[in-house]
């Protein structure tokens, strides 16, 4: 019997670690779509970023009381990590409480540091799902953002489900578990006066008290199955899921943007060709220079039509997306009811991305279709929409650039499609031919001076 | 007594260099600063504090040309660069080192993105010029010019703001006049633009329920301040079309800072 238990756990284990393979690599190849660029230039500087912005969760904080909600949930995601892995070895040694007995005077502390934190993260969980649902908090309202509407609800639903249900498990089980150890049932009465009641789960005991031997063994092993299958599960679920954040955070803030955020980046394609215009010497080959300093073949577009004419930072940021809106409460073309949405802009190119997954899969890795990321997900009025002000890159927990894809795909379109609104065409011949936006003649530039001597 | 009489001058990049000088810093009005009607005011309130605390400037004058942010902004990375490369050999022609604009759209782009092209300048935003002038006590607001009893609240523009992070220099710089200084709710980092960036000038709003300037104008009125500072021209345009649209022109006041300043010492 129990070596049939561990068959079947190292067999979901086996499937579970060969599932998120086959999704990683699925990923990072959707991620590498994207065009070169070197972001692993000043370590320290992108280090101390990660450790403040992901690891600290600096960002996070500028709302207290959300801040420190967050900081339950992600603190007990990285230290329950520790009971999972004991877990995981008595699944697969067929042991019970495997670190019990050799770490017997910190065992209970660390498990109740765990119970708190899983009873911190169920309740925190019940409140995300009450400011969702009772409290209606703008951002996360598909009525008032269409980009929410279908799935991302449901995704967001569901992991917030599955979470209180994770913590439930876990909880019942230790009570079970205790309830168990005190009536010397089995193995379970070895650790009897090794192991004392738990923090949290001792007030769930009652719960058991009336039940049989063999109904509380049949629970106990049942949570303890459905606490670990469900992690196992989940954790496939989350590379499918905008809850992949809890992953990609991490290296996506580490290759977040160092530069000042008002930088727009400079294309060395067309530095080559202004020079030559203007008869200047040439300082640049036009090319992009990629991570491994080699030169690519091909001189890609002016701008971005599709997924593959952006960044793989571009890119990486898209899977990165907890879809939070901080970004697009932020937004003023938002707010003031304009149809752009940073959060459905980094939404957008996921979507696309995973188009293009399918088709890869469905019709093998060279598989091309012929639609793109401009047009058929976001339109010109979103992109026409955007004032550039970056309030979307400051508001991001995790400094996801919205207005980088915004102002590629603004490129493309003005300087491949020549689609500029009339009165930007318009802006720019002024500027070419009058050396100001406006329709005025340069001689007449310098006329204010013969006002600064007048009467105020 | 008698009132005493300034003269005030605007030396040019040209005439300096025609007689072997160099200023200390190079004025770069920008367009807005040498066209808008409204914002040569601003111009003109800013060159004469530079005269007024006797720095030597000058001004590139018919030289100057837009720096290509709107160009840019909207896409057209071409053009942009054509301005950007020109204007570059005029200041490099004339051994620029240190440029002071108004405008935070010219000194982002000065600042940030003309030294890939070639151009490498110390860049001032003029609030952060005007901090120094302050803190030196080359700049003191006068006896009797009071500002007692008024409230004013300062509008953070983006491209000084979130883009260069400059936030405390010009709430120093109102600090020194003894106003009531009243911040609104989006401030600094969590500032609302005031619709105009990223081209949005240059053409009509998108279709939606309002436009950005009136929102931020809204939350600006709601401070209940008589004075409403900006320090981009742009802003400075928003904001008083934003309160014409609140019907508000006769109350309520759009200044720059340095008008302010200028203001403060009767100049």
């Amino acid at each position: 019997m129990e070596i049939f238990q561990q068959i079947l756990f190292v067999a979901a284990l086996a499937a579970t670690a060969w599932f998120i393979t086959k999704r990683i690599q699925l990923i990072s190849r959707a991620i590498k779509l994207g065009r070169p660029e070197n972001r692993f230039d000043h370590p320290d500087e992108r280090l101390k970023t990660m450790l403040l912005v992901a690891f600290g969760q600096k960002k996070m904080f500028t709302n207290l009381l959300v801040g420190s909600m967050h900081f339950v949930i992600y603190a007990g995601f990285i230290i329950i990590n520790l009971e999972i892995l004991e877990i995981i070895l008595d699944g697969i040694l067929g042991t019970h409480r495997l670190f019990a007995p050799y770490i017997t005077p910190i065992y209970p502390i660390l498990i109740d540091v765990f119970e708190v934190l899983a009873f911190g993260v169920l309740a925190v969980c019940v409140v995300f799902l009450c400011r969702r649902f009772i409290a209606r908090v703008s951002r996360l309202q598909a009525e008032r953002h269409r980009e929410l509407r279908g799935w991302p609800i449901s995704d967001a639903t569901l992991i917030l489900t599955a979470e209180i249900f994770l913590m439930i498990a876990f909880l019942t089980w230790n009570a079970s578990d205790s309830v168990l150890r005190d009536r010397g049932v089995g193995h379970y009465g070895e650790l009897q006066g090794i192991v004392p009641d738990f923090l949290v789960s001792q007030y769930l005991k009652p719960l058991f008290l009336t039940f049989s031997d063999m109904a509380l063994v049949a629970y106990e092993r049942t949570a303890w199955w459905l606490h670990i299958l469900g992690i196992l599960a989940f954790a496939i679920y989350v590379t499918y899921s905008k809850h992949l954040h809890i992953a990609l955070g991490f290296p996506n803030v580490y290759f977040s943007d160092l530069q000042p955020k008002g930088e727009m980046q400079n294309m060395p394609e067309i530095t080559k060709e202004v020079q030559l215009a203007l008869g200047l010497p040439v300082t640049t080959d036009g090319s992009q220079v990629n991570d491994n300093g080699e030169q690519p073949v091909e001189v890609g577009r002016f701008g971005a039509k599709d997924v593959q004419d952006l960044k793989w930072i571009n890119l990486m940021n898209a899977y990165s997306c907890t879809e939070c809106g901080r970004c697009t409460a932020a937004c003023p073309a938002n707010i003031t009811g304009k149809k752009l949405s940073p959060r459905k802009i980094m939404m957008d190119t996921r979507d696309r991305l995973e188009e293009i997954q399918r088709g890869w899969q469905t019709h093998g890795n060279e598989y091309k279709d012929d639609k793109s990321l401009l047009n058929d997900y976001i339109t010109a009025e979103e992109l026409n929409a955007c004032t550039t002000c970056q309030a979307c890159i400051n508001a991001c927990p995790i400094n996801i650039n919205p207005l980088d894809i915004i102002l590629q795909l603004r490129r493309y379109r003005v300087m491949e499609e020549s689609q500029a609104p009339a009165s930007w065409n318009a802006m720019f011949s002024n500027i070419e031919n009058n050396m100001a936006p406006w329709k005025f003649s340069p001689s007449d530039r310098f006329n204010w001076a013969d006002q600064v001597n007048d009467a105020k | 007594m008698t009132q005493e009489v300034k003269t005030y001058t605007v030396p040019t990049m040209a005439n300096m260099a025609a007689s072997g000088e160099e200023p200390e810093i190079l004025f770069w009005v920008g367009c807005a600063g040498s066209f808008d009607d409204r914002y040569k005011r601003v111009t003109i309130a800013f060159v004469r504090i530079l005269n007024h605390v006797g720095i030597k400037f000058a001004v590139l004058g018919p030289e100057e040309a837009c720096t290509g942010d709107p160009a840019r902004r909207a896409g057209n990375e071409f053009l942009f660069q054509m301005q950007a490369m020109s204007n570059i050999q005029v200041l490099n022609g004339y051994n620029v080192k240190k440029i002071v604009t108004a405008c935070p759209h010219c000194f982002n782009t000065l600042k940030n993105e003309y030294p890939e092209l070639g151009g490498n300048y110390e860049v001032i935003h003029h609030s952060q010029f005007l901090q120094g002038l302050i803190n030196e006590g080359r700049v003191r607001v006068k006896d009797g010019q009071s500002f007692k009893g008024r409230r004013i609240t300062f509008h953070d523009s983006c491209y000084l703001g979130r883009a260069n992070k400059v936030y405390e220099a010009p709430r120093d710089v109102l600090a020194a006049l003894d106003a009531d200084l009243v911040e609104m709710k989006r401030v600094r980092a969590n500032g609302l633009c005031c619709g105009a960036g990223g081209g949005q000038y240059f053409k009509e709003p998108e279709p939606g329920k309002k436009d950005v300037n009136v929102e931020r104008v809204e939350e600006a009125l709601g401070t209940g301040a008589d004075t409403i500072a900006v320090a981009c021209p742009f802003c400075m345009t928003m904001m008083s079309d934003g309160v014409k649209n609140k019907n508000r022109e006769d109350s309520v006041r759009v200044y720059d800072i340095s008008e302010l300043i200028a203001q403060g010492q009767g100049l």
